[in-house]
């Protein structure tokens, strides 16, 4: 991965996996949109760090937030953004992946921004674009979203700042979840204390503890001592495939209601990529309560995507 | 048809335990004498064999020549001339071509095809079930008439247990092999890579090695059920091992073959997301190709084949889950197989003995020896010639191997199909 993402000076020339960056450079990106964060704050939010740049983000997977937040984030770093939805393009008639792509490049695009339902999507891209196009990976299959992980360390260091000490539950549906393999990655880089994942083993990857967690099967037991809940999103086609039975009893068991929430540590903070399924993996009660950050991470995700951009784009930009 | 001497190579036919240097001598397409000049022997060729090996031509049991039907991936000239420079003189084609071999009209025109080529010979292997589909019984005994060895569903799975109880009894009726690729399709639910490390980490469907034990645990059991010979493709977990070996020990007729890239690769090799890697069953962990290794080395798993599955590029251009799985191979078996030489994980007599008679034995084949009388097909290498992989040596039309611009070692110099010489690194000079 780091002879891809990286140029010869280790910086971040594509953006496609949180694996095998280091911890100072995730802490640059963490910094970086510190400085975005308060710039947004401010009246003018417009900065014309990309300006006269071209960048596609193409989404091959439908999702409101992801895109939003990524146009937003070209926008106000001033370069031109061109959104296509491939879902209802040209790949539907069976262009190639690959041909798509080069088609772009034909158009002078220098940046591509891609979602995409089938793993190493991203790298595929990356690996066949033209020297100085960056790739910026925006969630595939089940294999990474690097911003979305990013986006969540940068929430989780505003509100814990050292890593060191924190305790980290991801509950849900881990098998499926890109986000919850990047999370788990840059917790282990970023030095986490314990990262620990509460599922059914129906809902486990093979060999999870490879990736670097702690296992538990229930919330009674698995958010004792825990500083920061992260909650995933569960796809309702999971029922179909018997890999749970009802989402009342998902909600009974791994619900995080408010006396669940208790178990942890009394200044937990609470967690979701979204879109949250009320009712499914949380209660009202808690995800619009006063330990939950989830509106928060919305807001930082334009300041991660501005980072990274910019990132990237500055890399490209010397190589 | 030429007399034909190969001269002072070392000779290795573990069918008849030899292993020395001398001559062998050929006359009319058979081999009539091994060390020992026939009285008045002479000979319109002598093939200087000196510092090589000269071993019986490999049988491979299961090599794609994708036609008919797919010749944009290659084709039945393409293959066996790379199948010849690779020293296989005789190679299984599996019935999923296009249309599938479930009919005679299929099976001689790939006979047909092979033989006016000539290169290597070809043996198709028979659909088991009409189409593949696994649903109602070919016409086995027609197909055999016409010339299929041997039986199988390829990777399509029969679901329904009481069509394989019936296919592998009517099969035993006729004294027909039925060859089984295990894996549970149902467990398998179209996975990508093996379910352990690798595709946890990178978010890849994965494929559980109970896919493949309970297959084998089923075929096993309807096999003693019908007293159907059968014979287990392309195994890929060590314990698939264990549990052939036990059925072996209650005097069931079972044999097994494993792809040589099995023995070269594991999920621990694959470079991230490198669609070269992606074949099926998948490179499971480093444990299970030791395993596998053992179990050629202890004679349980009897045969090493190439499992060559030839692509176009577009095939293997794309996200890994989207390529199509399968390597092309016949070229670096040899290497393969004599770097696990190099290794001490196998003998040198071992190795050949895998690809040579022990695989003959699998399909009644008479070849892989070196016995006289026996059809002179012969592979000659050289051990120590160091190759690169490119456009110009790999002769396949599928440029798919994970081997593509590295250096092997061991070449086949010549090969001979029925005493004449079908393929040769240098030009002859009579």
């Amino acid at each position: 991965m780091d002879k891809l993402q990286l140029t010869d000076q280790g910086h971040l020339k594509h953006f496609i996996s949180i694996e095998g960056l280091s911890k100072n450079l995730l802490t640059e990106i963490l910094d970086t949109a510190e400085s975005f964060a308060e710039m947004s704050a401010q009246k003018v939010k417009k900065y014309p760090l990309l300006r006269g740049k071209t960048i596609a983000i193409l989404f091959f997977e439908n999702s409101t937030r992801t895109r939003t937040t990524f146009e937003l984030a070209a926008n106000r770093l001033s370069a031109d953004v061109l959104t296509i939805n491939i879902a209802t393009s040209a790949t539907a008639k069976g262009e190639s992946l690959l041909d798509t792509i080069r088609n772009l490049e034909a158009m002078h695009v220098d940046m591509f921004v891609v979602r995409h339902a089938i793993s190493g999507s991203a790298y595929f891209i990356a690996q066949n674009t033209a020297p100085g196009i960056a790739v910026i990976n925006a969630g595939d299959g089940q294999h990474a979203h690097p911003t979305q992980a990013m986006l969540d360390m940068f929430t989780i260091r505003r509100w814990k700042k050292d890593f060191s000490k924190l305790r980290v539950a991801i509950i849900g549906d881990i098998l499926h979840s890109r986000v919850a393999r990047s999370q788990i990655q840059a917790l282990n880089i970023l030095d986490a204390a314990e990262v620990r994942v509460i599922a059914p083993k129906t809902l486990l990857p093979a060999q999870v503890e490879q990736l670097g967690v702690n296992v538990a099967h229930d919330l009674e037991t698995g958010l004792k001592n825990i500083d920061v809940i992260i909650m995933l999103r569960l796809q309702k086609e999971r029922m179909t495939g018997a890999l749970l039975p009802s989402e009342n009893e998902y909600f009974n068991s791994f619900g995080l209601t408010r006396k669940k929430l208790a178990i942890a540590n009394p200044d937990a903070i609470v967690m979701h990529p979204g879109p949250i399924n009320r009712g499914v993996e949380i209660d009202s009660e808690v995800a619009d309560g006063s330990q939950s950050v989830i509106l928060e991470q919305v807001s930082n995700g334009i300041a991660i995507r501005m980072a990274i951009m910019s990132m990237v784009m500055q890399a490209g930009g010397q190589h | 048809m030429t007399n034909i001497i190969i001269a002072g190579g070392r000779i290795i036919d573990p069918a008849n335990q030899i292993d020395q240097i001398g001559n062998v001598y050929i006359s009319a397409g058979k081999i009539v004498s091994v060390l020992h000049q026939p009285d008045g022997f002479t000979a319109k060729l002598t093939i200087d064999a000196e510092h090589q090996i000269v071993c019986p031509g490999f049988i491979d049991l299961c090599a794609r020549l994708r036609e008919p039907g797919q010749t944009h991936k290659a084709s039945i000239a393409s293959e066996t001339l790379a199948a010849a420079s690779a020293g296989i003189t005789t190679l299984c084609n599996p019935p999923d071509t296009q249309p599938i071999t479930d009919t005679s009209a299929v099976t001689e025109l790939i006979l047909d095809k092979s033989n006016r080529i000539n290169k290597a010979q070809v043996l198709p292997i028979g659909a088991l079930t009409s189409q593949l589909e696994g649903e109602t019984l070919s016409n086995m005994v027609t197909l055999s008439k016409a010339g299929c060895i041997a039986f199988s569903n390829a990777r399509q799975p029969i679901k329904n247990s009481l069509v394989l109880r019936r296919a592998m009894a009517y099969a035993a009726s006729h004294n027909l092999l039925v060859i089984i690729h295990p894996e549970d399709p149902w467990l398998s639910n179209q996975g990508c890579a093996h379910e352990g490390a690798f595709a946890s980490r990178y978010g890849l469907p994965g494929i559980p090695e109970t896919a493949e034990l309970i297959a084998i645990n089923q075929a096993i059991a309807l096999a003693e059920l019908s007293g159907c010979r059968i014979h287990f493709a392309q195994l890929s977990c060590a314990r698939s091992v264990e549990l052939i070996a036990q059925a072996r020990a209650r005097n069931l007729a079972i044999s097994a073959d494993v792809a040589i890239h099995q023995l070269a690769f594991s999920e621990d090799d694959i470079p991230i997301f490198d669609s070269h890697y992606h074949v099926l069953p998948p490179y499971r962990s480093a444990a299970d190709k030791q395993g596998l290794i053992k179990g050629v080395a202890e004679g349980i798993i009897n045969a090493i084949c190439s499992d060559h599955q030839p692509h176009d590029i577009d095939a293997k251009l794309g996200a890994f889950p989207e390529t199509e799985p399968g390597i092309s191979s016949l070229q670096s078996m040899l290497p393969s197989a004599l770097k696990l030489v190099a290794e001490q994980a196998l003998s040198l007599s071992q190795a050949i003995a895998s690809m040579t008679h022990q695989a003959a034995a699998i399909i009644n084949h008479p070849g892989g020896t070196l016995a006289i009388n026996s059809s002179a097909d012969i592979c000659i290498f050289d051990p120590e010639q160091v190759w690169q992989v490119n456009n110009d040596n790999w002769l396949s039309q599928g440029k798919n191997t994970p081997f593509w611009g590295q250096t092997l070692k061991g070449r086949v110099t010549h090969t001979l199909l029925n005493g004449s010489v079908v393929y040769c690194q240098q030009p002859l000079s009579l």
